[in-house]
């Protein structure tokens, strides 16, 4: 079952690559002499990183559910996203021109930060409540978001925070996303920890007594979810739900095992994100609609399904 | 005299009632009893109008259930569910204040506290009328809550299960109260009770159901026998004479 | 029940101090032409009470009848519905169809959708909040993600060019007031309000849940109907004033039950009410003269209403 629902994803996730590179405003017709710079410059590295944002972000989301463990968090409603918006404001505001690193540094710290407080305060939350959860995260992400507004408006930033909370992938050509391969590589990286972020889904005691050290996973698991999030957001803005919807779609579909799923869920995260891109991009052709908020309204419909649907294996 | 003609109910398809008929003459303390899942609890909600009956009819004194005005029900019979929990901030006496309610719609009188104090006084419960109701012992919360069914003032009391949660010497003293509050008062008191042993020590009839039937009625003597609990509980039970009474030894 | 003869002295004092901020808000700092002043400031002042009544008293209702304190219209995404429905409306007769349309009229259209679609969603919703009050709010919380993504979504659909993005943002805007608007959100507020207030003991018996109301002679469904209705028009009145806000209920709501600590709604919804215009009318005097910052009340408010979410839910715990 696991191969079949790989496999069949990756096939679909390769027609609509394709699909995403023959659509644009630009005519590909062979012949056109400047289709094949179209296709190099701007189809191309925009499929690519609609599938490397799709990809890493579901990852992160099924190892930030690992780390809060429950199944209905993700970065991007959850804190870490308006923290990696917060770190990138706050180093614009303090040092406007600072090299690219630094600031992704500073996105990451800030996301670090936000998603280790958020794990404080839901550590308080009891177990038998597993609803609870989402809803203090949900809220607490507003909170942060709501500072990041609020600064965006005193300096006049204001359409920044836009286009960092707004997934939006218009913008991208070639030379103004490589930056999700790194994000793209931290991914792989989940996968090599796979394993120890399975055991640690099983709690601080189960994984003291199968000899893991928890805290040092616990801290890989945030820098991984805080990397992917702060790169996410700095380079195409926030991409809401995938990171819920995916793996709670692919647990379902392929269990628990996170070696064994997470090629699968970042196969699904990069096809949901790409088709929500596609939707975006024909819907008003030749006008766009953001992929944040095509996956706004897709990730919340099924999100409610997943809430209100038969209940998942575990909370 | 309460009517109960051919009441059924079915919650998803699944029957809780098959065809109960029933009268309950007015004054006393009438016990229902039964194993769990039997249905005393539905049709003691379908009596207080809280689920819509599906089957049958019921009324009080005549009056229907489903084609008198609920206000008006209200003046007739008080119902207390089990396991009644309150979010807001209530002190006991708001919340048997609360009784007087259906009487004056929000502008109580005179006559209303003095009846809120009587209602107090007569459940032991005059010196905490001031405290919190998430500040109390379980059973001053329930005994505040029979309370307040019995400052509605209305002919007729329904009870489930108000023994719940309730220690040796607070469910004898609730029990002893209802029994005042039918003998002194003229109510009639219908109470869900588990503990067969109260219903024999207390009240004046005894309804057993059994998978949503009618299994017996009558008065406790008669119809609390080994025979009649053993087939009613499917489990045998020693019934034993004392002082008259009988008493079930279920413990042993 | 027994309602105090005298009016209660936490509420004159909650009076005075609205009053004086009223006051202070009015003149502080005026310079120039005094008429002129007096009635800029005082649609503003208007709109920032009529708000924080509106809000106070439809978070109150809401959280009467859902037997909740973490549940507010808000929350479980009013707002966020009655701005969707503005943009379909737009999108449904076209921008300029919709400016055609006389304001009241268009305003009542509003109303009346987001009444039906109100009575639709939670009516059924709010059957089972009682059993499980997370999923509840969770699922509310979603649906105001989902109508705000509809909205975007809506709103690239009309005019992808100069779609106006003031009315999808997420946070209310106390900037400019239509004093038109203000009127008819001004008396659908006060209509709203009365009605609640008439209805004040009935509240009371409904606080203590389905049961029980119905065991006090409570017609349960009718009295829920009714003051969904209310709420319905309250969020609209305020919504389509200064856009949403989804957490500033229930900061008011819960500073009312700390201070007055009473079930009874004939303090709770006056309480609540005067708070609500003390938050807003102080908030922006601060915010405005003594900062000097623009317009970001509306900001400030979600972050402190979303801080007493967080601490309402992890106190309601350690209970």
């Amino acid at each position: 079952m696991t191969a079949g629902v790989t496999w069949g994803t990756a096939a679909l996730l390769a027609v609509l690559a394709v699909a995403s590179l023959l659509t644009g405003v630009i005519d590909l017709a062979p012949g056109n002499p400047g289709a094949w710079g179209v296709l190099l410059v701007s189809r191309l590295p925009r499929t690519l990183a609609v599938i490397l944002t799709g990809a890493s972000m579901a990852v992160a989301g099924l190892v930030m559910q690992m780390l809060v463990r429950n199944r209905y968090v993700e970065p991007t409603t959850s804190g870490t996203g308006q923290g990696a918006a917060l770190g990138i404001l706050l180093v614009t505001l303090f040092w406007s021109d600072a090299p690219i690193l630094a600031q992704m540094a500073a996105a990451s710290l800030c996301a670090l930060l936000a998603t280790g407080g958020l794990l404080l305060v839901v550590r308080r939350l009891p177990p038998t409540q597993p609803l609870l959860v989402p809803m203090v995260a949900l809220v607490y992400g507003s909170v942060i978001g709501a500072v990041v507004v609020f600064i965006g408006y005193q300096l006049d930033l204001l359409q920044y925070v836009e286009v960092w909370t707004n997934g939006e992938f218009s913008g991208v050509i070639l030379g103004r996303y490589e930056l999700l391969w790194a994000s793209g590589a931290v991914a792989v990286a989940a996968y090599l920890a796979a394993d120890r972020f399975t055991i640690a889904g099983l709690g601080r005691e189960a994984s003291v007594s199968l000899g893991l050290d928890y805290g040092r996973v616990v801290l890989l698991g945030l820098l991984i979810v805080s990397v992917v999030s702060a790169l996410t957001v700095a380079t195409v803005g926030m991409i809401p739900f995938v990171g819920i919807v995916v793996p709670n779609i692919a647990s379902r579909l392929l269990g628990d095992n996170l070696r064994a799923t997470l090629p699968g869920v970042a196969l699904l995260g990069a096809t949901l994100v790409l088709a929500c891109d596609l939707i975006g991009r024909i819907v008003r052709h030749p006008y766009e609609i953001p992929v944040g908020t095509v996956l706004g309204v897709v990730g919340a419909v099924v999100f409610l399904l997943l809430l209100h649907g038969r209940p998942g294996r575990a909370g | 005299m309460i009517e109960i003609l051919g009441v059924s109910h079915a919650i998803s398809g699944r029957p809780i009632l098959s065809d109960v008929t029933l009268r309950l003459p007015s004054g006393g303390v009438t016990a229902l009893i039964g194993p769990n899942g039997a249905g005393k609890s539905t049709l003691l909600s379908l009596m207080a109008r809280l689920q819509k009956l599906q089957a049958g009819r019921i009324s009080f004194d005549g009056l229907d259930v489903t084609r008198t005005p609920t206000d008006r029900l209200a003046l007739k019979l008080a119902i207390l569910r089990q396991d009644t929990v309150f979010g807001a901030r209530l002190t006991l006496r708001d919340l048997v204040e609360f009784g007087r309610y259906p009487h004056h719609r929000g502008r109580p009188g005179s006559g209303d506290r003095a009846k809120v104090e009587q209602a107090l006084a007569l459940f032991g419960l005059h010196d905490l009328g001031d405290r919190y109701a998430d500040e109390v012992s379980g059973g001053q919360r329930q005994r505040a809550l029979v309370a307040m069914t019995f400052a509605q003032e209305t002919d007729y009391l329904l009870l489930d299960e108000p023994l719940n949660n309730l220690d040796m010497a607070h469910a004898r003293h609730l029990m002893r109260t209802l029994r005042e509050v039918a003998d002194r008062h003229g109510r009639t008191v219908v109470v869900v009770i588990h503990e067969v042993n109260y219903a024999a020590a207390h009240a004046d009839r005894i309804v057993a159901l059994k998978e949503g039937r009618l299994a017996f009625e009558g008065a406790p003597a008669e119809v609390l026998t080994e025979e009649r609990l053993g087939a009613l509980y499917g489990t045998p039970v020693p019934v034993r004479q004392v002082d008259g009474r009988p008493v079930a030894l279920h413990y042993g | 029940m027994a309602g105090p003869a005298v009016p209660d002295k936490r509420l004159a004092t909650l009076l005075v101090l609205l009053l004086a901020l009223c006051a202070a808000f009015l003149t502080l700092g005026a310079r120039g032409d005094w008429g002129f002043v007096l009635a800029w400031r005082g649609t503003r002042l208007a709109a920032l009470l009529v708000v924080g009544a509106a809000i106070a008293t439809a978070t109150v209702l809401f959280q009467t009848v859902s037997g909740n304190r973490i549940l507010t219209p808000s929350v479980m995404g009013f707002d966020a519905l009655f701005v969707l429905l503005q943009t379909g409306l737009v999108f449904a007769l076209g921008g300029v169809g919709a400016a055609a349309l006389p304001a009241l009229l268009r305003f009542g259209l509003e109303f009346g959708l987001l009444m039906g679609a109100a009575l639709l969603l939670f009516g059924t919703l709010l059957g089972s909040a009682r059993q499980d009050l997370h999923r509840m709010v969770l699922t509310g919380l979603i649906l105001g993600v989902l109508f705000r993504s509809l909205s975007g979504f809506l709103q690239r659909l009309i005019d992808p060019n100069d779609f106006v993005v003031a009315q999808a943002s997420s946070f209310a805007s106390f900037g400019a007031i239509d004093s038109q608007l203000l009127a008819l959100a001004a008396f659908l507020s006060a209509a709203a309000g009365l009605g609640a207030w008439r209805m004040r003991h009935r509240l009371d018996v409904l606080a203590l849940g389905r049961d029980p109301a119905i065991g006090l002679g409570l017609d349960h469904a009718r009295s829920v109907l009714l003051v969904l209705v209310l709420v319905a028009a309250l969020v609209s009145a305020s919504t389509a004033l200064v856009g949403p806000v989804t957490f500033f209920g229930l900061l008011v709501t819960a500073l009312a039950d700390r201070l007055m600590r009473t079930h009874r709604h004939a303090l709770l919804l006056p309480a609540a009410a005067l708070i609500a215009g003390i938050a807003l009318v102080g908030g922006q005097l601060v915010v405005e003269r003594l900062l000097g910052l623009t317009a970001t009340l509306g900001v400030v408010v979600e972050f402190l209403g979303g801080l007493a979410f967080l601490v309402l839910v992890l106190r309601e715990r350690a209970r």
